[in-house]
């Protein structure tokens, strides 16, 4: 790697790291390094400063914390897909963490890292946002939480202020429902050309709550409102219909590998089978 | 997984300990610890480092090039463009045809840029870090100009020209045509026909190019170290491009990180590092970045093909009829012109072909340069014949692989002449299809594709037979000599030494050769030390390419090691008494017949070199060299068979089980012979399910980096079970033919069969590569409005059972 020239701290804690992000207007949070350090690679971000944040051992854990489970913001995908806890409590977030990237990137990327970069195809979205997950920021004035529907606001852009560092997400627990998480990995670079994370409670056939977070498709992860909509209080038979609206309002991304008009029909098959999947898994 | 072969055991009938062993790669510890050194990984004292300023435009002129503020970055010690350029030549480009316009190839832009990534100027400095901030610093003028990226667009009258002297975007036309062509295409029962793309695929070896050049004026002598796979013809031509005596130059190929044909060939990088070298008096390191290996190493393939094949009603072969456009890109590489021709002489592959006419244009446009990739024009022609081999048999409604036995020449009629002019050298193409047949449980196959059809479940069963042209080659068929030289000396020691000018990068050639001479001199291949890859230390060589590795330099050192027998021999005969014929190579001993006189090898070596006890005009030491010049090309062949699943609802495509049954003569190391044939069909797979180079219309790289192109990866490949059938070449005396591009050639077809197989009862004729999931739904969507296949036939539901007859 060849990259510009940038200053690199390594802040001990959390307080260091803040201070300096104040001072420094510029400076980007280093993290895993799966997407800053590609992008400074290939000489497209060029920062004048990088604080390593890898090194504040005390935000890498996942534990029970109230009605939820909670991750540190440094806990890597692999971590996330390989804990019991998770699996037992929460599986959702470790369904898609295990399908991120490869070996070598679920090993070193982690999920604030990918939370704040908010690539347009990452999988996390889709499972945060399903999961009406909590996202928290912190700045040297202290702790906010920031909803996961409220958090994506466009292509690689959040709610997060300059000042601020992911330190946690929140995920509720989810063991008397059904999820699933289904994708369409890019073959090159492992993104999801369509990531469709699913959680759903019937009982007797009938459908009591659905939530369908998905990614890849647009600009930004999204919930498909009109699906949950139809499918609420339905009959698990009406999957099909409710799928068939994963994708209205949206307006579908378009790349060498895959059209917008492919990406919008592969969402919706997508969405159904992951509907089918999650019902079936309780 | 792999079965053994029956070469175990046996070479050219002789009895043999090592050769057919599935020995360990000797270079496998120093790779796998990482212990090993590449180019890049080499640092001399007082080292430069370039960078080079790329074109960010597919076509303009240059107005002005200004360096003023890169070259007033502390650390930055020279920057040159195109009017620096004094006394330094132009890349060279091999080929000779009576019709070729070769294209002026400076070692940086002269006035205009013709293809995105193309150097237009470079930066010296104490560290690369510097050398690319500087390289940023330059600023380029430039006037886009109209950018031609389509072929057929490029030789339309309309066009720009990218090389205005010549008038045209053609580079050349190529015409072989035999047999009555016209007569079988008339009384031909159906003429099946389909255009087929063979898209452009970037060669992404794992280690990029690297180049470091230092020059002691006091020695006059310039030493180049580069990852290629050709160190001798480098030494010749850059020789020729900074006009040094070629005793001047040594070229030394440190490990090489794969090559794929992307290696075969000379760079800019490689005539334009030495010679900044040469003017700073100091040694200048320039390693590639992934991102120009993508830009400005070579691609493969790209070509656009119509193929008519003429057939009879009973599944008679009668004629073939091919027209080729050529993507040349915008200069000629070293072989760029030869590709396209090896395809018109494979294209008839393992058939009985009555009538052939192929006409290929070679066509520049605004890309980089189209060169040998891993079976280089082989995998194009068999793409060819392969897939309207079974579009054919679809519409005669024959068994796509009984079509293919019914075509076959009988083993009786080896070697067979090819309606191309080529001697096929040996085959028994039926014996691999057969086994092919068996360990695929060809039938069952066919059986659940029927009931899964039934069952809305596309199933499809793809077959590919190939033959591929390896051992390049006897010397008249080849640009710069088809020949190869072995060394092999025996040390005071007993110890081995092979000096052999193919210069490996990745074959394992250190392994089988000394496996090859242990068992001639009856000694462990441990004793055995291959060296290769430094001008300095080897005979003149030509290098590892077109699976020639083992074939012909292989067969040089074999042929060395024969001369130091005699030797050996008439020596011992001396010491024991006895006629050199009476004397027998054993294991570590020499023997005289009768078995009652013996001596040790090493008591033999000593002999020789004290050489107080020689006899009358014998030469001391023990060193012989062989040049090798093939009398003929070998013929690999085999039959390859695929099951795949495609989701008729979303067009993605399950890999299920892939059957490999080659035949590549004699082994030497089947554990090697594996490993390649692994190798192949994953890159052949890549071709057919993910890879493509793509320029959009303002020629820009679309998929110039790893997160856009997509290479084959583990976790996406099926199971292979390989076999192996055993025909020995004629065309050398160890029987080998060569393995390095099978794989590749047999894959790409037999996966592409078997998904338009598995969508046929759709409707579904042919999808081009690569078999992206919106290309085969496309497919599937276009066949269904087509035919008329209702939507909930698509979805899954209810296939329609009719053959589907057009074309023709």
């Amino acid at each position: 790697m060849i990259p510009a020239n940038f200053d690199y701290e390594s802040p001990r804690n959390l307080s260091e790291a803040l201070s300096l992000l104040d001072a420094h207007e510029d400076a980007k949070i280093l993290a895993g390094g799966h997407s800053l350090l590609p992008a400074m690679k290939l000489r497209l971000a060029a920062p004048p400063l990088l604080i390593d944040i890898g090194r504040i051992g005390l935000l890498n854990y996942i534990r029970e914390s109230g009605d939820n489970i909670a991750v540190g913001a440094l806990t890597t995908h692999a971590e996330v897909a390989s804990s019991k806890l998770l699996h037992s409590q929460s599986p959702l977030l470790a369904l898609a963490a295990a399908q991120i990237g490869d070996t070598q990137v679920r090993n070193r990327g982690t999920i604030g890292g990918s939370l704040a970069g908010a690539h347009p195809a990452a999988d996390y979205p889709a499972a945060v946002l399903a999961l009406d997950a909590q996202i928290v920021a912190t700045s040297r004035t202290g702790e906010r939480v920031i909803p996961a529907t409220k958090f994506f606001s466009g292509m690689f852009s959040t709610a997060l202020r300059r000042e601020e560092i992911i330190t946690e997400v929140r995920v509720p627990r989810t063991s008397a429902e059904g999820v699933a998480y289904k994708k369409h990995h890019h073959p090159a670079s492992g993104y999801a050309v369509v990531g469709v994370a699913v959680r759903l409670k019937s009982s007797g056939g009938k459908v009591d709550s659905v939530a369908v977070g998905v990614t890849g498709v647009s600009d930004i992860a999204y919930r498909a409102m009109t699906t949950e909509n139809v499918l609420r209080g339905k009959s698990t038979s009406a999957m099909p219909d409710a799928a068939s609206h994963a994708v209205d309002g949206v307006d579908g991304l378009g790349d060498n590998y895959a059209s917008a008009e492919f990406r919008l029909h592969l969402a919706k098959v997508y969405v159904r089978r992951a509907l089918e999947e999650a019902a079936s898994t309780k | 997984m792999a079965r053994n072969g029956k070469a175990n055991g046996k070479n050219n009938g002789k009895s043999s300990v090592w050769v057919g062993k599935k020995l360990k790669r000797k270079e496998d510890p120093r790779l796998i610890k990482g212990i090993s050194h590449y180019t890049d990984d080499l640092k001399l004292a007082g080292m430069l480092y370039c960078a080079f300023v790329r074109s960010p435009h597919a076509h303009a002129k240059i107005n002005a090039i200004r360096t003023d503020a890169a070259r007033a970055v502390p650390g930055v010690v020279k920057v040159v463009t195109y009017d620096d350029l004094t006394g330094v030549g132009v890349v060279p480009c091999a080929m000779q045809m009576p019709d070729l316009k070769i294209p002026h190839h400076p070692l940086l832009a002269h006035g205009r840029v013709r293809y995105v990534g193309e150097s237009v100027a470079a930066v010296v400095a104490d560290d690369i870090y510097t050398a690319r901030d500087a390289a940023e610093l330059i600023e380029v003028d430039y006037d886009p100009l109209p950018v031609v990226v389509n072929m057929e667009k490029a030789i339309a009258k309309d066009s720009a020209i990218i090389h205005e002297d010549f008038k045209t975007n053609v580079a050349f036309t190529h015409v072989m045509k035999n047999g009555d062509v016209e007569k079988v295409f008339a009384k031909a029962d159906r003429v099946v026909k389909q255009r087929m793309l063979n898209q452009r695929l970037a060669p992404v070896a794992m280690e990029p190019r690297a180049v470091i050049a230092e020059y002691l004026p006091g020695e006059n002598r310039l030493t180049v170290w580069s990852s290629t796979q050709i160190p001798h013809l480098l030494r010749t031509q850059i020789s020729v491009m900074v006009g040094l005596p070629e005793t001047a130059v040594r070229v030394v190929t440190p490990e090489v990180g794969g090559g794929f044909g992307s290696k075969l060939n000379v760079y800019r990088e490689e005539g334009i590092v030495p010679w900044l070298a040469m003017k700073l008096g100091k040694p200048v390191k320039w390693a590639e970045l992934r991102r120009e290996n993508f830009l400005a190493t070579i691609h493969g393939r790209d070509t656009i093909n119509d193929v008519e094949l003429a057939v009879k009603k009973d599944g008679t072969i009668l004629g073939l009829r091919v027209n080729v456009l050529a993507d040349m890109g915008a200069y000629h590489q070293l072989l760029t012109p030869l590709i396209p021709q090896l395809t018109a002489l494979m294209i008839a592959g393992c058939y009985k072909l009555p009538a052939l006419e192929i006409n290929i244009k070679g066509i520049f446009t605004n890309k980089m340069s189209t060169d040998a990739y891993r079976g280089a024009g082989r995998p194009e022609a068999t793409y060819l014949i392969e897939r309207i081999m079974d579009i054919a048999a679809r519409e005669l409604g024959m068994d796509s692989l009984q079509f293919r036995l019914k075509n076959f020449p009988q083993p009786k009629e080896f070697p067979f002449t090819t309606i191309t002019g080529l001697r096929y050298d040996s085959a028994k193409y039926q014996e691999a299809a057969k086994r092919a047949l068996q360990l695929s449980g060809y039938d069952a196959l066919r059986r659940r594709q029927k009931t899964g059809w039934k069952n809305g479940k596309y199933y499809g069963v793809g077959v590919s037979t190939y033959v591929e042209i390896c051992a390049i080659g006897p010397s008249a068929a080849t640009p710069a000599g088809g020949w190869e030289s072995g060394t092999v000396r025996i040390e005071p020691t007993g110890k081995v030494t092979v000096l052999t000018g193919a210069s490996p990068h990745g074959q394992g050639e250190e392994t089988t050769f000394a496996q090859l001479i242990a068992d001639e001199l009856g000694i462990d291949p441990d004793d055995v030390n291959v060296i290769h890859g430094d001008t300095l230390a080897v005979p003149y060589g030509i290098g590892t390419f077109g699976s020639r590795g083992t074939a012909v330099g292989g067969t040089a050192a074999f042929m060395a090691t024969q001369k130091l027998k005699a030797k050996l021999k008439t020596l011992a005969g001396h010491l024991l008494g006895v006629k050199p014929q009476d004397v027998t190579i054993g294991r570590g001993k020499i023997l005289a017949k009768g078995g009652k006189k013996s001596m040790s090898f090493g008591e033999l070596v000593g002999a020789a070199y004290v050489a107080r006890n020689i006899p009358p005009g014998f030469e001391p030491g023990l060193e012989a060299t062989h040049f090798f010049e093939p009398s003929n090309f070998t013929f690999p062949f085999g039959t390859h068979v695929c099951s795949v699943e495609v989701d008729g609802e979303t067009g993605e495509i399950k890999l299920e089980r892939y059957v490999a049954v080659d035949d590549c003569g004699n082994v030497i190391n089947p554990m090697i012979v594996e490993g390649q044939i692994h190798g192949g069909i994953a890159q052949g797979m890549g071709q057919a399910m993910w890879e493509e180079f793509v320029y959009n219309d303002d020629g820009q790289a679309v998929t110039g980096t790893l997160m856009d192109y997509a290479m084959p990866k583990a976790h996406l490949l099926p199971e292979f079970i390989l076999d192996r059938t055993v025909t020995p070449s004629p065309s050398n005396p160890m029987g080998v033919k060569g393995v390095g591009e099978a794989g590749t050639i047999g894959s790409t077809p037999c996966i592409v069969n078997a998904v338009c197989d598995a969508l046929s009862p759709l409707g579904v004729r042919h999808i081009d590569m690569p078999l992206k999931p919106e290309r085969v739904w496309n497919a599937i969507r276009q066949a269904q409005s087509q035919e008329k296949i209702p939507a909930a036939v698509a979805a899954g539901k209810k296939p329609a059972h009719k053959a589907v007859r057009r074309g023709a």
